[in-house]
């Protein structure tokens, strides 16, 4: 069981390295401007020139896909530091206090956890309109319950362990505590909740921008770029074919390392 | 020696739903004295202990320290040192929180202390689940030191420990009191544990203290049947 743990671990830092080496290549060497359409090349089948060929515009899919991993990467990111950031707040505070603070806080929580992600990141967008950055706001809110409940719960076993009692018979007060002696201590838990978050906000991002309300064009992002060439898919089946591994490999790697990560079991 | 470091004066504490877990507690414990604690489980004891440590509500009655800042020793040393950090980390901690030294004299007061404790300055750079049981113990009671308290409470103590490990640790409780003049308020099941090391015992029945004295007048003339009985299932008769 510990050996395919570590297996899947390694498996999943593996392919997301690679990806991400991917990316960082991009911001060195990009065969075409990712935006520049040509009409003589529209529909162009893979070849040397352009390795993963052409899309409806004549623009590369290969420098379209570097730019649209870079946004989704970016969005990924920003959603886990807004989401995991002010729910894992939320998660120590109600979790250490208890109290009223918990009641209040955690039946808010309940409140924005009711709604389906998906649907409620729908509604967030609808209200501040799309773009790139209102994705990221929106996965952001959407990603706070999620993260809070796990925080509170790994909170709250840790407030009545000896350790803590013994820092306040020290004279620590509870941001201390919170802060130093008991988040390093939920951490291994927070560490796999945020792969199996990022994997959820490539998949959320990927799904928004499919639906036309995420990342706005000409600007690419893989669900974005899904989305175009589904019209396409029988005609020039690399379109859609790319981008799509992309996504596949992300949300295997993120899934695999979420795994290994996983501390229990 | 007379001095009292710590005075509990008829102390009543009741949780939720009446029930009366501590029923008016008084005694004394004296600078550089053990005072020992026992009785069966669920008599009370640890209840005193966090009641002294203000973490149980106090009905009535008072808790009068003449010392600053009393620490504890946990009984489960597993659970006492936190996970995530150093030795180093967690010794160094108490000395931050109350702003007192530098960092040179932060250092050496570790250093003294873990070695006052019996292990070497390498364990400051170990975590706590790279040692064992008597090892951590050390460790507890080396932080329960380092704020210079004059009062410390052992709950149990020693009681998750093998029986070599547990004699190691009750000559580190009798070395610390002798080098450094602390006061010790040792509560036990184990009435070998508390002969050995107290001076003073106090035996709990149901909240109340029915019976207090010198360890030898208390082990060797017990007045009250529960004594005798409790000495009795402890293997000391006379």
């Amino acid at each position: 069981m510990r050996k395919e743990k570590k297996r899947s671990f390694l498996l999943g830092a593996s392919i997301l390295i690679v990806l991400f080496c991917f990316v960082l290549s991009s911001f060195f060497y990009m065969p075409y401007d990712p935006n520049q359409m040509d009409n003589a090349n529209k529909f162009a089948g893979v070849s040397f020139a352009h390795w993963m060929g052409c899309d409806n515009f004549g623009r590369d899919i290969y420098s379209r896909i570097l730019q649209g991993t870079r946004t989704t990467f970016l969005v990924a990111f920003f959603t886990i530091i807004i989401g995991g950031g002010i729910g894992t707040a939320v998660g120590a505070i109600t979790g250490y206090f208890g109290g009223w603070i918990d009641e209040i806080l955690m039946r808010l929580n309940d409140a924005v956890a009711a709604f389906p992600n998906f649907l409620l990141a729908l509604v967030v967008i609808s209200l501040i309109g799309p773009g790139t950055f209102n994705v990221i706001m929106a996965l952001g809110i959407v990603f706070i319950p999620g993260f809070a409940r796990i925080a509170r719960g790994e909170f709250l076993r840790c407030r009545n362990m000896d350790y803590v009692k013994s820092a306040k018979l020290m004279g620590a007060g509870p941001f201390r505590i919170i802060i130093f002696h008991i988040f390093p201590n939920t951490i291994p838990v927070l560490l796999s909740a945020v792969t199996i978050g990022f994997n959820n906000a490539v998949i959320a991002e990927a799904g928004m921008s499919f639906l036309g309300i995420g990342v706005q064009p000409p600007d690419a992002s893989l669900g974005r770029m899904l989305s175009e060439a589904q019209a396409y898919l029988f005609s020039t089946p690399s379109y859609a074919f790319f981008p799509g591994m992309v996504v596949v490999l992300l949300v295997l790697g993120f899934s695999l390392l979420g795994n290994g990560l996983e501390r229990k079991a | 020696m007379d001095k009292p470091i710590l005075e509990v004066k008829d102390l009543r504490v009741s949780y939720k739903r009446g029930k009366e877990v501590l029923n008016h507690v008084s005694f004394q414990v004296k600078e550089g004295q053990t005072v020992g604690l026992v009785g069966e489980s669920g008599c009370g004891k640890s209840t005193l202990a966090k009641a002294i440590l203000g973490m149980a509500p106090i009905q009535e009655g008072e808790v009068v320290h003449y010392s600053s800042m009393p620490q504890m020793v946990f009984q489960d040393p597993y659970s006492s040192l936190n996970p995530a950090k150093k030795i180093g980390w967690i010794l160094e901690e108490p000395l931050k929180i109350q702003k007192k030294l530098n960092k040179e004299e932060r250092r050496e007061k570790m250093e003294q202390m873990i070695e006052r404790v019996g292990l070497g300055t390498a364990f400051l750079e170990r975590y706590p689940n790279m040692l064992s049981g008597g090892q951590r113990q050390r460790v507890a009671i080396a932080l329960a030191l380092m704020l210079d308290s004059k009062l410390i409470i052992a709950d149990e103590a020693v009681s998750a420990l093998d029986v070599t490990v547990q004699a190691q640790i009750l000559d580190l409780f009798l070395k610390i009191q002798r080098e450094m003049g602390v006061s010790f308020f040792f509560i036990s099941h184990d009435l070998r544990v508390v002969y050995h090391l107290c001076h003073y015992v106090l035996v709990m029945k149901e909240g109340k203290i029915i019976e207090a004295g010198n360890v030898e007048q208390v082990y060797f003339t017990p007045r009250e049947e529960y004594t005798k009985t409790l000495l009795k299932a402890a293997g000391i008769e006379d």
